[in-house]
């Protein structure tokens, strides 16, 4: 007679006990989106009963009766979709909701293709709930929609510079802003020609791969065919020997384009070292003996920036530097005559060869950063109306110039 | 001769830069492989290209020496270094360490090249003085306001300057986080908007000039 209402009342107990905890809510497992696959991705609802003494583990199986496998353990409290975690086009779960990501690992390897099963249990102390199986398969994707805005803008900004090209051969007068540095280019080689000394051109210590090194060649190249008219020595001492053998034929082309052939010397371009000291030690020291009257840092910089330029200008040279590298910016334009700075470095091949489709796409990328400048005025203002008003709307514009990965 | 030394080239930069644009999209093991394959052939171009190097150096230094240029012992001094590097590497495997004991070519790097390098770098400091002191000099009001904000910042980041005047601190950090980041983060976007400009010339074939002799060749 006493044991059954002891029962029930404990049925009572257990029963609101295990009310206490509830089971995740809309739990669903799917293929990690926009990855190289070997992944799970697994979704449910945020509770209000989350905390940090209440954990989630995560168990996985490679078949619906398991044998499961604990792969992953945290405070239900965590693990949520932030704002900029996704963009609102390719979202796995709505913002707010739980969003694990499963990668593969030596504890449970994830295979693509192949179907797993997996369950949480939520558990505090000694009281627990299981999840209902969920069951997703892995697979690589081959476009990732994250990136699609990335990708308009790109295919956008390319149409705005063929039309700006193109816009140019119909039109070849475009006006130029006057850049100081490039104008002084004919000066120093004439300097250098009255005095009788050589001219000393770097293109900075990146490889062939880096763009700064490109336009560094691409302006060698027109400091070459005004060297080969004036007839003075030019010199350009190399850090890579790629960029050493395609500086070789550019400087050998322009002497042929200025009609002295026979002036071109084979080893005005030399390789000295890759190291980055050794090779600034060796061109102060070139710097110090032969005095070159016009020294040109065209490129990326780094450390060797200062020592290089310092040196040249206790000669008296005339210096011009032009670099991307902001971070050493400072130091050219403290020691140099002239400073290309970041883009001038990129228009310099149009400035000087003023070739109308060259000096189009100059139009295309102010047109590019007009762009640019608007988002960021447009942007901060719905990003400060978004919390003034505390909407999420904006949002959904702010995410199509986010940058995701 | 043309084929080869404009439209292979031209050819291979259009397919090439196509590729390896759309390849930025492409999360699949296959683009991840093929950026992997790449990466290996620039090493492997980049390991023989570093032939092209040596023989600029020995043919650079051979004719000074031939010539006896002014500073031809120099020459001299690189070939006697170089060879004995390469002697000296070769008898220790290329190993710096064997067996925990530092071998000859791991003392000739830790005593010669560390050190001279060290060298190198530490001029540094002094040459930051120097042009530090020909940027400060007061000579027109943009210098002017160069030289205070410099001061201030150093004040601001050295632990006797933020004792003596602490409210500088404040204002190294406003100065470094709004003016000093707005100023990089303009010259960086325009430095963005070249580099893709350029990308795309030169993907496009629209400039050309990095194979030589212009538009024209």
């Amino acid at each position: 007679m006493i044991i059954a209402p002891t029962l029930l009342l404990l049925l009572f107990l257990g029963a609101s006990v295990l009310a206490a905890i509830p089971a995740p809510e809309g739990f669903r497992a799917l293929d990690t989106p926009n990855d190289a696959g070997k992944s799970l991705s697994l979704v449910w609802k945020a509770s209000p009963a989350d905390r940090a003494d209440r954990t989630v583990q995560v168990w996985l199986a490679d078949g619906p009766d398991g044998p499961f496998q604990k792969v992953a353990e945290f405070p239900s409290n965590t693990r949520y979709v932030k704002p900029g975690d996704f963009p609102w086009w390719a979202q796995p779960a709505r913002k707010g909701d739980h969003y694990v990501k499963l990668a593969s690992s030596q504890a449970f390897p994830i295979e693509d293709g192949k179907p797993y099963f997996v369950k949480l249990l939520v558990r505090e102390g000694d009281q627990e709930v299981w999840s209902e199986v969920a069951e997703a398969t892995s697979a690589p994707n081959v476009f990732n929609t994250a990136q699609l805005n990335n990708l308009v803008f790109v295919l956008a900004f390319t149409g705005v510079l063929l039309a700006s090209i193109a816009a140019a051969r119909r039109n070849p007068h475009v006006p130029l802003r006057r850049i100081a540095g490039l104008d002084a280019v004919e000066e120093a080689i004439g300097r250098s020609t009255e005095m009788g000394r050589p001219i000393l051109y770097l293109t900075g210590s990146g490889g062939m791969d880096e763009v700064s090194t490109i336009a560094a060649t691409v302006i060698l190249g027109e400091v070459a065919k005004k060297v080969a008219h004036y007839d003075t020595s030019l010199k350009v001492p190399h850090r890579d020997p790629i960029v050493m053998a395609v500086c070789q034929e550019i400087v050998k082309e322009s002497y042929v384009a200025a009609g002295r052939p026979d002036a071109y010397k084979e080893d005005s371009n030399f390789f000295i070292t890759s190291d980055q000291f050794s090779y600034t030690a060796a061109v102060d020291g070139i710097m110090l003996r032969e005095k070159p009257a016009a020294n040109f840092f065209m490129g990326s910089y780094f450390a060797e920036s200062l020592l290089l330029t310092e040196t040249g200008a206790s000669t008296g040279a005339i210096q011009i530097a032009g670099t991307d590298s902001d971070h050493q910016l400072p130091f050219f334009v403290t020691t140099c005559d002239y400073t290309l700075i970041g883009e001038e470095l990129y228009a310099a091949s149009a400035y000087l060869s003023r070739e109308p489709v060259l000096v189009g796409t100059l139009r295309g990328q102010d047109f590019g950063k007009g762009f640019i400048m608007s988002v960021l005025v447009l942007g901060t203002a719905f990003a400060t109306i978004g919390v003034v008003v505390d909407s999420a709307i904006f949002n959904y514009v702010l995410d199509l110039f986010k940058d995701f990965k | 001769m043309i084929f080869l030394k404009r439209q292979l080239p031209l050819a291979i930069t259009f397919v090439m830069g196509v590729t390896f644009a759309f390849q930025y999209y492409i999360p699949h093991p296959v683009s991840e492989e093929a950026i992997t394959n790449v990466s290996k052939w620039m090493q492997i171009i980049s390991g023989f290209a570093l032939a092209l190097g040596l023989a600029s150096i020995f043919h650079v230094h051979a004719v000074k020496i031939k010539r006896q240029v002014p500073g031809w012992g120099y020459s001299i001094v690189l070939y006697a270094a170089m060879l004995a590097t390469i002697i000296v590497g070769f008898k220790s495997g290329g190993e710096t360490k064997v067996d925990g004991a530092q071998t000859a070519f791991g003392w000739l790097y830790d005593y010669s090249m560390v050190p001279l390098q060290g060298t190198m770098f530490s001029i540094l400091a002094f040459f930051i003085a120097s042009a530090a002191y020909r940027a400060f000099r007061a000579r027109s009001p943009e210098a002017s306001v160069l030289l205070v904000s410099a001061v201030l910042v150093m004040m601001g980041r050295v632990p006797l300057g933020q004792f003596l005047l602490p409210w500088t601190w404040d204002v190294t950090q406003w100065l470094l986080n709004v003016v000093n980041s707005a100023v990089r983060r303009a010259i960086l976007i325009g430095v963005s908007m070249g580099q893709v400009a350029l990308s795309m010339k030169i993907i496009l074939g629209i400039e050309r000039a990095y194979l030589g002799g212009g538009k024209d060749q």
